[in-house]
């Protein structure tokens, strides 16, 4: 937490800005006492918040995968209900220049998938770690989450990157 | 998902300049900077926020501070947009055989080429494929400027070293031929429907008189009271009406300075380039041509002067007899358009027939084309399968897509004429 409020002079420094605002859906969240929710990530530069109450994570891109990618103007994601594997390539963003794939970061059943990025696609890169969320997963092995990157692992990642 | 495996994925990547594009990127160019080359413009990049990548053994502007690809793409097509292409290899053939030595390199009319115009053209193998394909500007019939690719700059300088070793030594003294390569020389291209007025304004030269592929030594105005002695081509690489100048060293970055500060100029990195061809239609080496492509194949037939296809035609060129066979009878495989629906094809993406049953391709370049809103793609299909309208499959992430071959350019070409 404190790491994310710290100024950082890297490019990275607009994540974890963004990061702290879903923190503080977090905060809102947790006061209700019995339901958890948090944000991991993954090396593949993807994120998941996880809340264990319904067992749903929501996955979208971060700040510097979208920085990378420029413009995304289109969105392949899966069909809602489709069953997904960890690693499996189940979508991909793409901007004018290239397509990358979007791997799922954990397994699970596909439960709803962000409509609004077939006309939006661009809100990938304006909110790519608010509304410009990917799809939402109903986790199979919630284990498989606990085991992906906390946001200062996550950071170190992309500096040493 | 993003970004790190994709760059590593061939197939997957479009070209080059995406592979290099992606943070793999931003990692390696600090750490193999000294390796590349720069051009003049280096510094000149750097100070207006220009994201640099390595591209063919050069360190290359990508895009420039916060200005997205997209933006950059129709800035040129609605205004004017320069782009550093120094990494270019420019040549100077001369000589009172330069243009007989040159036709022996490629199968194009140079002797029908009038003076100060320029021709699309390709070197061929001994096997009729393309070594490079390249601009020679005729200025005379003793003295020829050509330019080539930065990434085939080995090959071509290898290919021309043995062709030109031989010439010589079959031509005494006098009707040698002289070649020296541009090094260090500044080559800046000003794309769009203003690029007319911004270099009007640096040259008491009227610009009306330079025709779509012509050119003419004009003096321009560096900025600082001095008039630079530049080679001014008009043409291109995005289907606008523009200009490439050829730049002496020392005089590169005022030049591009002077251009630049003109308020309809922004500054356009590779990433756009790459859009801007694809719509007009235009080939990318190492993507759309390679060494086993013939140009029949790859639908630059024109290339191919009247005058070389006669059988007796002399002299020959090489890979001449394979050529005159694919004229003839057509060859196994064109170089096409493709509209694609759904998703946007990428280089690599197989090409099957309209059942989906049979592969009959495999596309070369592809991209969600800024300009139209269609994703836009090349590349080669069986011959009797290329014709415009016919419809086939494309295999984007392991699904058949339906797509229709479209006539190129996909955005027409407003050249000056």
């Amino acid at each position: 937490m404190l790491s994310a409020l710290r100024p950082l002079a890297r490019p990275a420094t607009g994540a974890f800005r963004n990061l702290a605002s879903v923190k503080s859906t977090t905060q809102t969240l947790r006061f209700s006492a019995v339901r958890f929710v948090s944000t991991r990530y993954t090396t593949d530069h993807e994120w998941v918040s996880f809340d264990s109450n319904t067992n749903i994570g929501t996955v979208g891109i971060t700040d510097y995968a979208q920085k990378a990618l420029g413009d995304v103007v289109f969105v392949e994601l899966p069909a809602q209900g489709n069953e997904i594997a960890q690693g499996d390539s189940i979508g991909a963003v793409e901007s004018v220049k290239a397509a990358s794939d979007i791997y799922a970061p954990v397994s699970g059943v596909i439960d709803e998938i962000n409509e609004t990025l077939a006309d939006q696609p661009g809100l990938l890169n304006k909110a790519p770690q608010g509304d410009g969320w990917l799809c939402k997963v109903k986790l199979s092995d919630p284990a498989e989450f606990e085991a992906l990157l906390e946001a200062d692992a996550y950071k170190a990642h992309c500096e040493g990157a | 998902m993003l970004v790190l495996r994709p760059a590593l994925r061939c197939a997957r990547a479009p070209s080059s300049l995406s592979r290099l594009s992606v943070s793999r990127g931003f990692a390696t160019t600090l750490r193999r900077a000294e390796e590349l080359h720069k051009t003049p413009l280096y510094d000149f990049h750097v100070k207006n926020a220009a994201k640099m990548v390595p591209f063919a053994g050069w360190s290359m502007p990508l895009s420039y501070g916060e200005v997205g690809q997209i933006t950059a793409h129709k800035h040129v097509r609605s205004s004017a947009g320069l782009f550093d292409v120094s990494h270019m290899l420019q040549h100077n053939f001369t000589g009172p055989t330069a243009q007989s030595f040159l036709l022996t390199l490629c199968p194009s009319s140079l002797a029908s080429l009038p003076p100060f115009s320029s021709t699309l053209s390709v070197l061929l193998n001994e096997v009729g494929g393309i070594i490079d394909d390249t601009i020679i500007t005729k200025h005379s019939d003793d003295a020829f400027y050509v330019v080539t690719n930065a990434g085939r700059a080995k090959e071509d300088k290898e290919f021309i070293t043995k062709q030109l070793a031989k010439w010589n030594a079959e031509h005494k003294d006098g009707e040698k031929v002289k070649w020296e390569t541009l090094e260090g020389w500044g080559l800046l291209a000003l794309q769009g429907p203003k690029a007319k007025d911004v270099v009007q304004g640096m040259t008491d030269k009227d610009l009306s008189e330079i025709k779509f592929g012509q050119s003419a030594f004009v003096e321009l105005d560096n900025g600082k009271g001095d008039k630079v002695k530049c080679h001014l081509a008009r043409g291109g690489y995005t289907g606008e009406d523009g200009f490439e100048i050829s730049i002496p060293p020392a005089e590169a970055v005022a030049i591009g300075e002077r251009i630049a500060q003109h308020p309809d100029v922004l500054l356009i990195g590779l990433g756009a380039r790459d859009s801007l061809r694809l719509e007009a239609g235009m080939c990318l080496y190492g993507h759309d041509l390679d060494e086993s492509i013939s140009p029949v194949e790859a639908g630059l037939s024109w290339v191919i002067g009247k005058d070389r296809r006669a059988e007796d035609a002399t002299p020959t060129f090489p890979g001449k007899s394979r050529i005159l066979t694919e004229l003839a009878k057509g060859p196994g495989k064109r170089r096409v358009g493709f509209e694609v629906i759904g998703a946007p094809a990428r280089e690599g993406s197989k090409i099957f027939d309209a059942a989906g049953t049979k592969q009959i391709g495999v596309i070369t370049s592809g991209i969600p084309s800024p300009s139209l809103g269609t994703n836009i793609a090349m590349g080669y299909i069986e011959n009797g399968q290329h014709k415009k309208g016919t419809e086939v499959k494309v295999e984007v992430r392991k699904k058949l897509r339906d797509a229709v071959v479209r006539p190129m350019p996909f955005v027409p070409t407003k050249y000056y004429k």
